[in-house]
């Protein structure tokens, strides 16, 4: 079973065992705006927590993603490339960026659930 | 919890224009930008941009900085503005427009605006209207009083709203209202009411297409700007397609584009420049344009689109084939309407040439990119009255 989890940069972490999908929240997009170019790292990359992982630009401006985990890439949302705009529309679904295996689980528990992360941002 | 003492002020906050409640209510994204309160967005840029191009789009410009100029008449009043700007003022006609640039004495622009010469007995008593940067209000209020003082009368008008109506229906919008569109080309300027409310109105706009910018009492601008509203054709749109549209009419930016060590032969704004003042110099900053027109320009502004998606914004070094830094990119964005990074940037003037291949590294990255005449997108300004 998936959980989802957030970083206070607003990343999110959809877990299952060790693996998991890294995106950025619907309220980060939401604030972010229409994005229009996401660069995303190498099938391989490895990356420590807080790490710049990805940038996600709008038209106004670019935005740096840090990685949430310690991970290492196992894909990237290659639909990106052409329809970045996925990442405003289906943020947590078909605007995902990336998926990693993950080092240290137990990291996880550092990050806010979705009820601590909705008071975050409230 | 913390409170402050009773004998502290809070620190000033960005001003709020007399709209900011009305953006509230429509959904606008409010950011801090020059000293005021502005609506970034509303439905979202993209979606703002492109219905400016395509039907007509309402901007909040109350920032900007608007000026009168009180003197005995027009001809003294132009003759004199004339010292310290280098655009063809004395033959402006009644209602004209014109778009020129201050300049400092080594020729380098303190900011760009335009000066509308009323209509006769339409101006209040007033010679000369001017629109300035908000950002450089306060600054070209000095200049213009260290320099004119004496015989002009300088005047902000802080309590005047700006409202830009923008985009291909504008005309069609306005014309509902009024006979602006029917009176006004281009770069023209009337005394006018709509609904009973006094504006004036102004074919001019900062989008590349054609449109509007009324002047408005703040106390009369919310019901303005419902009542445009009213038209379904018009829609909010925020300081973010504000400035993606500016970038591909290829329009500058005061303080990115150009600042006060720029001067307009670098700055590719020559036409701010009066064609005769060209040549006599008759102004502050003259010897020094002068002296870079007969010499050429060391560096030009030019216009660049990129390959592939990635921005190439604000900052960015172009570099040419063999990697050598050779400028610098000044402002740049997505263009939405060619679904391209576009930028404009200063490149050597042997390297300014349409179609040069220059490059820009982003994060590291070199991006290759094509110099390119502009505007990106065709100007669609209306060059006779009408519709």
């Amino acid at each position: 079973m998936k959980k989802i989890m957030f970083s206070a940069d607003h990343e999110y972490v959809a877990a299952d065992g060790d693996t998991a999908t890294i995106g950025i929240s619907d309220y980060a997009q939401d604030q972010l705006g229409d994005i229009v170019f996401v660069e995303l790292p190498q099938v391989g990359d490895s990356f420590k927590k807080g790490d710049e992982l990805a940038v996600v630009e709008s038209v106004k401006a670019a935005s740096e993603i840090y990685a949430p985990v310690d991970c290492t890439i196992t894909a990237v949302n290659e639909a990106l490339a052409e329809n970045p705009e996925q990442v405003n529309s289906d943020p947590l679904g078909a605007g995902w960026l990336v998926k990693v295996s993950m080092d240290n689980e137990a990291q996880l528990d550092d990050l806010m659930d979705e009820e601590a992360y909705a008071s975050h941002i409230a | 919890m913390s409170h402050s003492p009773p004998d502290t002020k809070p620190a000033p906050g960005p001003k709020k224009t007399a709209l900011f409640d009305l953006h509230v209510s429509m959904g606008g994204r409010m950011v801090d930008f020059a000293g005021y309160s502005l609506p970034v967005q509303f439905s979202g840029l993209i979606d703002e941009h492109n219905h400016t191009r395509k039907s007509a789009s309402l901007f909040d410009v109350s920032h900007m900085g608007q000026v009168s100029v009180g003197g005995a008449d027009f001809a003294s009043a132009a003759a004199a503005l004339e010292t310290i700007l280098p655009g063809n003022l004395q033959n402006l006609k009644p209602g004209g427009m014109r778009y020129t640039v201050l300049l400092n004495a080594d020729g380098g622009i303190e900011d760009d605006l335009i000066v509308t010469r009323p209509a006769e007995g339409e101006g209040g008593g007033k010679c000369l209207f001017i629109v300035v940067n908000a950002a450089r209000k306060d600054h070209d209020m000095k200049i213009f009083r260290q320099f004119l003082g004496s015989e002009l009368e300088f005047e902000l008008h802080e309590d005047r709203s700006l409202l830009a109506l923008q985009g291909p229906m504008a005309a069609r919008v306005l014309a509902n209202l009024g006979d602006a569109p029917h009176k006004l080309a281009f770069m023209q300027s009337m005394a006018s009411s709509i609904s009973g409310i006094r504006c004036r109105i102004s074919r001019c706009g900062y989008t590349g297409e054609d449109g509007f910018e009324i002047s408005v009492a703040d106390s009369s601008a919310p019901d303005l700007a419902s009542i445009l509203y009213g038209d379904q054709r018009v829609m909010p749109a925020g300081l973010g397609a504000r400035d993606s549209l500016r970038l591909e009419a290829g329009l500058c930016l005061y303080g990115h584009d150009m600042k006060d060590t720029t001067d307009p032969v670098s700055a590719n704004i020559l036409f701010a420049i009066g064609k005769k003042r060209r040549e006599t110099g008759d102004f502050v900053g003259g010897d020094a344009v002068l002296s870079i027109l007969k010499n050429g320009p060391k560096a030009l502004r030019v216009g660049i689109v990129f390959d592939g998606r990635m921005p190439v914004r604000e900052g960015a070094e172009l570099v040419d084939g063999n990697g050598e830094k050779i400028g610098c990119i000044t402002s740049g964005t997505f263009a939405p309407t060619l679904g391209s990074p576009i930028a404009m940037g200063y490149v050597p003037a042997s390297m300014s040439e349409t179609g040069t291949a220059v490059s820009a590294i982003v994060r590291g990255r070199k991006i290759s990119g094509t110099v390119t005449s502009m505007p990106f997108v065709p100007q669609r300004y209306a060059r006779r009255p009408g519709l």
